[in-house]
This record gives C-alpha cells, sequence and structure tokens, in this order.
C-alpha cells in the first residue's frame, strides 16, 4: 500500500462515516423546520428495519383506545375508503416498472426489497364489514379483482373511483354491495411510463364534480432526465365525467394522499420529498394544494433553497415556488392522511392523521408510526404527537409499517393499513366518548 | 545479428494483459463520457460512465490481484521492482475507481461535477501507467539471459 493508497482509504472511509445520522436535534416539524446545510455523502445510508413478527403484540395506542386487527393476511394493503354504510375498502398491490439504468438501481432495490414484505401484491380492492364493531371484521370478500397496482379511492355518489397505477377507473356501486363484477370505465389514463413513484392518490372535491390525483416523479431529483418528468410531480385535476385534466399543482414531488379538509373546499395533500442530501433534508411534508402552485421539485427544495443535482438550473422558475405549510419530518415517508373535523376520534378532533411508512435513507431510523396534527380554523395549529406507534421493537426491527390511513365516522375509528405485516389496524376509543374533550397539543 | 535476437519478454500473461485492458479502455470511456455529460447535461452519458467505472473496477480488481499474486511469487529483483510498480499504479487506481464509482452513484449533477471528473482524470492516467509499466517489454539484457 502506498501512502496515496492509504490516504485515499482514509478519505473514503470518513465519507462514508461522516454523514446521515440523524442524530442532531434539529425541530423539523411545523410551519418553519429547521433546515441544515446540504450533505451529500458518497455513499448514501440505507437502513431499513428489519422485518419481523408481530408476535402476538400490536401496535401501541393512547391511553383509552383500544386497537385489532381489523382483517390480517391481506396482499400488500396501501389506502383504504370507508364506505357511507361502514363497509371497508383496501386497496392492495405494488406497482412500477422504472428498468434499472445505473449499478446503484440495482444494489440499492436489493436492499430496499429487504425492508418489505415478500408477499406479491394482489393488484384488488378487498371488502371488510364489521357489522358488530368488535374491531374484527367478520364479512371478507374480494370487491374487485384484476385491478394494476390500485392505490387511490373515492365516492361520489353510486360511483366508485379506482386509481391503478396507470388509469382512473370507474365503477358502479350499490349500498351493501360486497362484489363488483361490472368492467371499470376507463375515467382518463394517468402517467405510467416508468412509473418510479408510481402510487396513484385520489381525493374527490366535497361537491362531486371534480377528483383529484397525486402523480408522483420519475425519479429522487430529476436524475432520469426531464424528458421523463412530463406529467410527473404534479396533481392533476380531472372532471370525472368527461376525464379533462389540467395540472392543479406541479414541483409537488411525490403527493402520496390526498384529502379535503372537512367543511371545506381546501385540498391538502402529504408529499415526500427528496432524498440524498442528508438525514435532515429534505422535510417531508403536509400542505394545501393551492391551484395553479409550483412546489419547487426537482429544482428547489422547501420553497426555493436551490437543489444543486439539476442540471440545467431554472432560477426564474425557482423565484415561483411556493413553500409548503407544515413540515412533517426528514425521511419519515408519509403515505397516510386522514382528517377529523369537530366530530373526531375520542378526544381526538379538527386535526389531521398521518401514516408514516418509515425511513430508509438516514441511520436513525424515521418515522414507521401514525401522527396527530391539530388544527385550528382549517390550519395546522402545533406539534404533531405520536398517535400510534410500536411498529418498531426495541431493536430497532419493523413489524409494521403503516401507509393509508382512514377514519370511520360509523365506527368512530382510525383504520391504519400496514403494508408490512398486511394488516388492517382498527384504533377506536375504549369506551364511546360521551364528550369530545380538548385534543392534546390543541 | 544477435542484437535483433535478444528476448523481449512481456511482464504480463497474455490473459492477464487482456484483463488489464478493460480497465485502461473503460476509465478512459468513462472520462469521454463525463466530459460529454458534463457539456451538454444529458443524463445518459453519466449513465454511461457508471457502467463503464463500475466494469472497469470488475476486470481492474482481476489484474490487481493477479498482479499481487505475481509480486508475492517473484524473487528476481529486477522483476520484482516493476511489478510493485504495475500493482502499486493499479491499486491506486483502484481506490480513485472505487470513490468514483461511489460519487456516480449519487444523483444527477452530483453523479459527476468537478469531483466525478478529476477521478476519471487520476484512474485513466493510473490506468494508462500501469498499462505502459506492463506493456513494455523486459529487455533480454535486463533479464540477463
Amino acid at each position: 500500500m502506498t501512502a496515496r493508497n492509504v490516504f485515499a482509504a482514509a478519505m473514503l472511509a470518513a465519507a462514508l462515516a461522516g454523514c446521515g445520522d440523524g442524530n442532531r436535534d434539529l425541530d423539523q416539524t411545523g410551519p418553519e423546520p429547521q433546515l441544515p446545510a446540504i450533505s451529500q455523502s458518497l455513499l448514501p445510508p440505507m437502513n431499513i428495519a428489519t422485518p419481523v413478527a408481530w408476535n402476538g403484540e400490536r401496535p401501541i395506542v393512547p391511553d383509552g383506545f383500544t386497537i385489532t386487527a381489523l382483517a390480517s393476511d391481506l396482499k400488500i394493503p396501501r389506502q383504504i375508503l370507508v364506505l357511507p354504510n361502514g363497509d371497508v375498502l383496501v386497496a392492495e398491490g405494488t406497482g412500477g416498472n422504472a428498468p434499472k439504468v445505473r449499478p446503484k438501481d440495482v444494489i440499492a432495490g436489493l436492499i430496499k426489497a429487504r425492508g418489505k414484505t415478500k408477499v406479491e401484491g394482489g393488484n384488488r380492492i378487498t371488502l371488510l364489514r364489521d357489522a358488530d364493531r368488535d374491531g374484527v371484521a367478520e364479512l371478507r370478500s374480494v370487491f374487485i379483482d384484476g385491478l394494476d397496482a390500485p392505490y387511490g379511492l373515492a365516492l361520489v355518489g353510486d360511483a366508485l373511483y379506482v386509481a391503478n397505477q396507470d388509469a382512473l377507473l370507474e365503477f358502479p356501486y350499490v349500498a351493501g354491495q360486497t362484489q363488483i363484477t361490472a368492467p371499470g370505465r376507463e375515467v382518463t389514463k394517468l402517467p405510467s411510463e416508468l412509473n418510479h413513484h408510481w402510487t396513484k392518490a385520489l381525493a374527490a372535491s366535497p361537491d362531486g364534480a371534480m377528483l383529484y390525483v397525486g402523480i408522483g416523479s420519475n425519479s429522487n431529483a430529476g436524475e432520469r432526465g426531464m424528458a421523463s418528468e412530463l406529467d410527473r410531480a404534479v396533481v392533476w385535476e380531472v372532471d370525472r365525467q368527461t376525464g379533462a385534466h389540467r395540472s392543479y399543482a406541479t414541483g409537488i414531488r411525490n403527493p402520496t394522499a390526498l384529502a379535503f379538509y372537512p367543511e371545506s373546499n381546501v385540498l391538502w395533500a402529504v408529499v415526500n420529498e427528496r432524498d440524498e442530501l442528508g438525514a435532515e433534508l429534505v422535510p417531508d411534508y403536509l400542505t394545501a394544494v393551492r391551484d395553479g402552485a409550483f412546489y419547487g421539485w426537482p429544482y428547489s427544495y422547501w420553497g426555493q433553497n436551490i437543489d444543486p443535482r439539476t442540471r440545467p438550473q431554472k432560477p426564474e422558475l425557482v423565484r415561483t415556488a411556493v413553500t409548503p405549510d407544515y413540515a412533517l419530518g426528514s425521511h419519515v415517508a408519509p403515505l397516510g392522511l386522514a382528517f377529523v373535523g369537530a366530530q373526531g376520534i375520542g378526544r381526538y378532533s379538527n386535526g389531521a392523521f398521518v401514516g408514516m411508512h418509515g425511513s430508509w435513507n438516514r441511520n436513525a431510523l424515521a418515522g414507521y408510526k401514525v401522527v396527530w396534527i391539530p388544527f385550528a380554523d382549517g390550519r395546522p395549529r402545533g406539534k404533531p404527537v405520536e398517535f400510534v406507534t410500536g411498529f418498531l421493537d426495541g431493536d430497532g426491527n419493523a413489524r409494521g409499517r403503516p401507509v393509508g390511513v382512514a377514519v370511520d365516522p360509523v365506527g368512530g375509528a382510525l383504520l391504519i393499513a400496514d403494508d408490512l405485516s398486511n394488516t388492517v389496524w382498527r384504533v377506536a376509543p375504549r369506551v364511546r366518548p360521551a364528550a369530545t374533550a380538548a385534543a392534546p397539543g390543541a | 545479428m544477435p542484437d535483433q535476437l535478444l528476448l523481449n519478454r512481456s511482464l504480463l500473461h497474455p490473459l492477464h494483459a487482456l484483463i488489464l485492458a478493460f480497465p485502461i479502455a473503460l476509465f478512459a470511456g468513462a472520462l469521454a463520457s463525463d466530459i460529454t455529460y458534463l457539456n451538454t447535461a444529458v443524463i445518459q452519458w453519466s449513465n454511461f460512465s457508471a457502467w463503464m467505472i463500475a466494469a472497469a473496477l470488475l476486470f481492474g480488481g482481476i489484474a490487481l490481484a493477479w498482479g499481487l499474486v505475481l509480486l508475492v511469487g517473484q524473487r528476481s529483483r529486477r522483476w520484482r521492482g516493476r511489478l510493485a510498480l504495475y500493482v502499486a499504479l493499479l491499486a491506486v487506481m483502484w481506490c480513485a475507481g472505487l470513490i468514483n464509482a461511489f460519487h456516480h452513484s449519487q444523483d444527477g449533477w452530483s453523479a459527476v461535477g468537478t469531483t466525478g471528473l478529476l477521478l476519471s482524470i487520476v484512474s485513466t492516467v493510473l490506468a494508462l501507467a500501469a498499462g505502459w509499466i506492463a506493456y513494455s517489454g523486459v529487455g533480454g539484457r535486463e533479464i540477463g539471459r
């Protein structure tokens, strides 16, 4: 070994060890997160919690609540829709068809796969019925089969909308139905080339006229070239009758769940931000989606902070970038969003539940929980509060990973899709609340 | 003309020489595609570089290992000096290439940038130097036959 060789080895070790811990005590939640300097390490830290079984244990819920497995042995449950009669629809599946174009894609894919379930995605929607509200579904049926990585679900009147990874479909729904065999009508195709981020989040406007579809980017930070990003990192507004659509918001990297705040016309999204700029960059966020707004991706993050990886840069576009409303923390991976208004769940009223799938791009794990964010006057007010935890065991292994969350107003419960243990969890007050008390942090 | 009949022996076995040709061509190719990427910002050039560097490391690693084996087994002092230089050049080339492979795994412009270009230059120059040493025949007088 020569001196230069030793120097190179030392440099390598320093570069590998130096970054990505995520142990610094930065405040990265709320409207004004602390943003450290960019720290690009030679090797992105990759740490995914090792999957282990629940072995009879359950996630941890606040005092006064119980949690049950509404259903298990599902096939990658991702998003949940509660129908007016209390029946629960669960979209199951996984998508994406991006080819591996770099040695990195091969290696990173192998590592990320270790944090996922071995079960194959169902490409279907399962109906669960828990008529006696004991927390366990006594009826379970394949509601719609033969789908292609379904994710977003919405019901408008007697029309059920399903966002496959490549198309938005409409099915006729009759109350009480446990199976739909009618073929879906294609409302519109959805951008599906590569589908690096394949999930198509879905929400219907309160008046039912418009549907909103979240379409994630085709890369982390534009590294597949901007030609791959046509109609990506956007929220589409779709006329559900005609399928006509336009970009409602752009530069919004990966909007994984959309929801309207109760009794308002304000659309909110949880958004997964970019990786490989350090353990504390970039915070994922919850934001009201403003019509016509550009949220920065890939040219800038959290407003107008330049991402140096994108060339050519677009300073004139970055000057128009909007700062999101509320940071959730870096790398927590929010995939679920559900609001409650005045009629909450137990003492939790007026606010948002956010399901966090959990991190891979930092050594100190983040996310892997469901948090509660109190709202006042239709805006977030206060810090996120842990609502359901225990998805990680004491050794940092993952027993579950939360995805979609949904409020069951009929049963007064929160439902959580867990795509690692393939379970839908139901969290409900232990006793029906006689009156709503103040939510913590409100 | 006995002088012209002096043996001009190669340092390397023909297969070893063939393997060594890969990092020489691939590091140089990666350097060229890095330059093209920096000039055009067309991402595919950066992808080409990443694959070429990865393959250069694979073949360069085999050449390096073979060189080390030769060095350990070599008794002749004259041969040892040249082999040691050859192995040292390959070792530094390989380390620079490994760092560059990691660097090229970053996204967008950060995959190349100034650092990636410099590392590509270093590994290319070292690969060429190692090849120069390896492919220069060892004159008969030096071998002393």
